[in-house]
This record gives structure tokens, sequence and C-alpha cells, in this order.
């Protein structure tokens, strides 16, 4: 109970940083040449002066910036994310749309680079300066100096194209409607380019924090004495070593929910994927800027979702934490 | 000079500064090789790599030479990243330095808007701040700055908090400095070597963001980008795929070098932790 109230008021906390990120990102599309009118005239081949004066009428553009704002925040506490003039749908069912493609590439890559990050940092801290280590440490290097997208793009040539193994784009086959099990299947197959793409990158990080942490760990009095009480090594590390060590792992996910969400972004469109990074580009593109700021929040509200997680996560793996304060 | 020493001991790093010195070198020989534009027509479109001794790196699909725009590419990479790792790590100075000099309310307002940037996913901003502002070389290089200082003020921050009530810092308020001179004269100096290993890691973000960008077709069109080049090589993957692979392994050299020299520079600064 005490770690819930605990990780309930740092969900409180984020509430004025995710109102501050509404005011700026608000503002800052004011800026934006042309308006979702103009976008929406286009769309129809043109109009005359007056349908456009009563669209930004019904849409209430017409009135100041603040008013606007204060309309848009009491619209957002009703959970009303406006209207998306380019898709002709409220904003929220296209984000909804676009969501689980998102939700299921980041639950699969966050999933890939913690888990191989942490046993390739483990493999590597046990075997310091030996070969392993230094083996490891380069490809964690590498991955990490590699741009996502060009990893992507070679994985298809090779994948897809050279050895034809793996689907290069799209979400499902949609030549074929498979149900159930199948389907799954078939979307498996299909974000396995995308994980490894997006998940790469965040192993080579999750590997390098793992080792460091590890061989900082495995100096401190408890697991000396541990090993002093005939403890094998490999019975050290799982039960004394590992927890403590997973400490900055589990903080790193929480500071870098945000980052990994911008890299979505880039890997759904080298594969098509229909998930809301791809929406945040093309809303770009379209200037359809009340889905984009739509996105902002739902991608604001996600990024503080999985620091909750990771509160939980972590007042479960170091006790201290609840007992402290 | 222990400095030096400490660093050419650690073989990593010295291949780093290698192939820094690589990518800087042909970044300031681009003119002599390649006076011409790298974006004019050169020659016949999807000229294999090696096949003509007029095109090393052979020609893209619309026939311009590869080897001349991974050249001119190395500049503008190196200029974006450049610039926007100044930027960011001045922001990142100011807001971390004002945070934590003056505490209380000062450094919870510094830090909530800092907290706002963290949780806002960057590249989501990137793409907002180039809708709105377009995209030329130069408000993409003042956007990939203002998305990545949030890392910089916190270091910063943290080494204020250590460094605020220290003897030195006493004796200069003593003497009546004034707190600007405090700030900037006397804490920052000290303050500043753990910052300015981190911009290494700032700079590779930031060439990694800039090429993200240009694949999109998002950053400036009018400049031989990396990013660029391979965001038009995508069309041709299937058969011409060395269009995308060249330039992709540019920027996969130029981030290692960069990080390595970060990490060179790191380790030779604390050589407690070298053994790590």
């Amino acid at each position: 109970m005490r770690v819930l109230s605990l990780a309930g008021r740092r969900l409180a906390a984020s509430i004025p940083t995710l109102i501050l990120i509404l005011i700026g990102v608000f503002l800052l599309l004011q800026l934006a040449p042309g308006d979702t009118v103009d976008a929406m005239m286009a769309q129809m081949g043109g109009g005359d002066a007056t349908t456009a004066r009563q669209l930004r009428e019904f849409y209430g553009l017409d009135l100041s910036v603040w008013a606007q704002l204060g309309n848009y925040l009491w619209r957002l506490v009703r959970l009303d994310l406006g209207f998306s003039a380019i898709y002709g749908k409220p904003v929220a069912t296209v984000i909804a749309e676009r969501l689980p493609a998102t939700i299921l590439l980041m639950t699969a890559s966050l999933s890939f680079a913690f888990f191989f990050g942490l046993i390739l940092g483990v493999v590597a801290a046990r075997g310091v300066n030996k070969w392993p280590d230094t083996l490891i440490s380069t490809f964690g290097l590498m991955f990490y100096a590699m741009p996502t997208f060009w990893f992507g793009l070679m994985a298809i040539v090779v994948f897809s194209i050279y050895l034809q193994w793996l689907p290069a784009g799209g979400f499902e086959d949609i030549t074929v409607s498979y149900t159930g099990l199948r389907r799954t299947l078939d979307i498996a197959q299909h974000l396995v380019l995308p994980t490894l793409t997006l998940g790469l990158f965040y192993m080579a990080i999750y590997l390098r924090i793992m080792r460091g942490s590890m061989l900082e760990v495995l100096n401190l009095d408890f697991v000396r004495t541990a090993r002093s009480k005939g403890m094998d090594e490999t019975r050290v590390v799982v039960r004394h070593v590992l927890r403590n060590a997973l400490l900055p792992m589990v903080t790193l996910i929480g500071l870098q929910a945000g980052t990994m969400l911008g890299g979505s972004v880039v890997v759904e469109s080298v594969f098509s994927l229909p998930g809301l990074g791809r929406l945040a580009y093309e809303s770009v593109i379209q200037r359809d800027l009340n889905t984009l700021l739509g996105i902002v929040f739902v991608s604001a509200l996600l990024v503080i979702a999985v620091n909750f997680i990771v509160d939980l996560l972590y007042a479960r793996l170091d006790p201290r934490i609840t007992t402290g304060s | 000079m222990d400095l030096v020493k400490l660093y050419v001991r650690s073989p990593p790093a010295v291949i780093g500064l290698l192939l820094l010195i690589l990518v800087l070198a042909m970044a300031a020989s681009a003119d002599f090789f390649y006076p011409r534009d790298p974006l004019a027509l050169a020659g016949r479109p999807l000229i294999w790599p090696f096949s003509n001794p007029r095109f090393l790196l052979g020609t893209d699909n619309s026939g311009r030479d590869i080897a001349a725009q991974i050249f001119h590419g190395a500049r503008i990479s190196l200029l974006i990243g450049g610039v926007a790792t100044v930027i960011s790590v001045m922001i990142g100075i100011t807001i971390g330095a004002l945070a934590g000099y003056y505490g209380s309310w000062v450094d919870t307002a510094l830090m909530r808007v800092t907290e706002a940037f963290q949780t806002l996913p960057n590249f989501l901003l990137l793409l907002v701040l180039v809708a709105v502002f377009g995209s030329t070389i130069t408000t993409v290089t003042v956007a990939i700055g203002i998305v990545s200082w949030p890392a910089s003020a916190r270091l910063t921050r943290a080494e204020f908090l250590s460094l605020r009530n220290r003897e030195f810092v006493q004796a200069g308020r003593t003497l009546g400095l004034k707190d600007m001179r405090l700030i900037f004269g006397e804490i920052l100096p000290n303050a500043l070597p753990p910052v300015i290993v981190y911009a290494s890691v700032v700079m590779a973000i930031a060439i990694l963001l800039e090429s993200a960008l240009a694949f999109l077709k998002l950053s400036d069109p009018n400049v031989a980008s990396w990013g660029n080049l391979i965001g038009a090589g995508r069309d041709v993957l299937r058969v011409q795929w060395y269009v995308s692979a060249i330039p992709g392994i540019a920027i996969l050299v130029t981030v290692l070098a960069v990080s390595l020299v970060g990490q060179g520079l790191n380790d030779a600064l604390n050589p407690r932790l070298k053994s790590r």
C-alpha cells in the first residue's frame, strides 16, 4: 500500500508537467503557418472567404488564442481531443486506431532490449577485459552509433529482399484475412524486423549500463561475504548481485520511454506500420495540427504511465525506498 | 600532458580520434576533391560503386555523385552536430546553473520545465518545431539544440548543488562578488568538465537526429546531407541498395568516432574509473 501511495504521489506531481507541455505545444502550434481551416479548404479544392469565416467560427478559431487554449483544456478534461479535419473523424478515434501497433512495438522492443541487454551485460562483466567483454562491448558500440532507420533498411535488404524470410513492412498480411492464432503469428512475423530495429539501439545502452553497474556491485562487501561463505559464483550473481545491479537499468527505462516513443516515429515509417509515430509524421506533413496536439497529449500520458510502472518496480526491487522517509 | 598520455593509452580512444580526424579531413577537403555542387547532376543514374573510375562510389537515382555527397555531407553533419551541441549545452548550463545555485522556487520552476521537456518524446517535439518553423538548415539545427538540453541541465545542476556551499564560493561571497560573477566566474569552471564530456553524447545524438529528420524528408533538401541520400536511396532499395548503404556507414563512423573520443576523454579525466 505504501508503495502505491508513493508512486501515486509521483503520478500526481506529473499533472502540472502535463499541463505545462500542453500549453507550451498549443502556443507553439499557434505560430504554425496556416490553420485547420486552411488545410480543409485546400482539401475541398478551395472556397470563398465567407465559408472560411463560417468554418473558423464553427471550430472556434475566431476567438483569441487564450480563449482557444481555455476551450481546448476544458475539452481535454472531458477527454475530448477535438476533430481531425483531415481524417474526418474525432482525433481520439484516429489515435485509438493507431495506438495498438505502437504499444505492441514498444513493449516488444523494450522487452527485447532489456532481456538481452541484461544477459550480455552480465556476460561482459563476468569476463571483464577478456575477449567476450571486448566482443560484446564492440557490438554494443556499433549498434549505438548506427542510425536505427538505416539498420532497418539494411535488414529489409538482407531478410526481406535477399533471403525472403520476413515481410518488408506492414502490420499484417492484408491479402488474406487470418483469425485467431494464425493472425497473431502473422502479426508477430511482421513485427520481428521493426522490433530488432528499434530494440538493438536500446539494447546497446542497457548492456553498457548493466555491465558498469554489475562491476560496481561485484566489488561491494556483501558480495565478498557471500563468496567467503563458499557460495558458487553463479548463485552469487543470481541471488545477490543481479537484484542490486538492476536498479540503474530500471531507472533508465523510465528516462528513455520518451526517446523510444520518438524512435518509433522513424521505425514505423521505415516499415510502414500503422502506428502513432507514423500518424505524427503524417499529421506534420498534412498540417493536421489538432491530431498532432492529440498525439503530444497521448504520448506524454504514455511516458507518465511507464514512469508510474517503473516507480512500482523500483520499490519492489529496493525495499529501502518505501521504508525511508 | 598527463591527460594526453592517459588518453593515448586506451586503444578505442585512439581509434576514435583517428576516425574523427578522417571525417574532419573529408569535411575540409570536400571543396578540393569535389569543387562542383554535390547536388548537381554528374552522370548516368545508378552507376554501381567501383565500376566507373570517375564515380568511385557510384551515382544515386538522379545521377548525382555519391562520393561528392559523402564528402560534402561530412561538413553538414559536423556543422549541424557541432552547432546544435553548443546551443543545447549552453541552454542546459544556464538552466542547470540557475536552478542549482538559487535553489528553492527557481529550482522547482526550472526543473518542472526540464521535466516537461523530458516527458515529451524529443523526436516528436522536433517534428512539431519543424512543422511550425519550417526546415531550413538553421531552423533544424536550432530545433535539435532545443530538444536535447535537459540532460546537460540536470548534470550542471547536480554539480552546482555540490559546489555552491564550498569554501571558495563562501570566500567569494564574503568578498562581495555578485551572483552572476560567482555562478559563471567561480562555480561554472569547476562544474564544467563532466558537462563537456557529456557534450560528446549530445553531439552523437544530434547527428543521429538530423539524419533521421533528413531521412523522413523533413530536413533541408537543399544541402548534401547523408540522411537525405539514405532517404533518396530508399526508392531504389530493392536492387541498388548501395545508395542507402554508403551514407549510413558514414553516419555510423562519425557517431562512433564522437562517442569513442568522448569516452576516452572521460576515462582520461577520471583515471580511477578506467578499470571499469
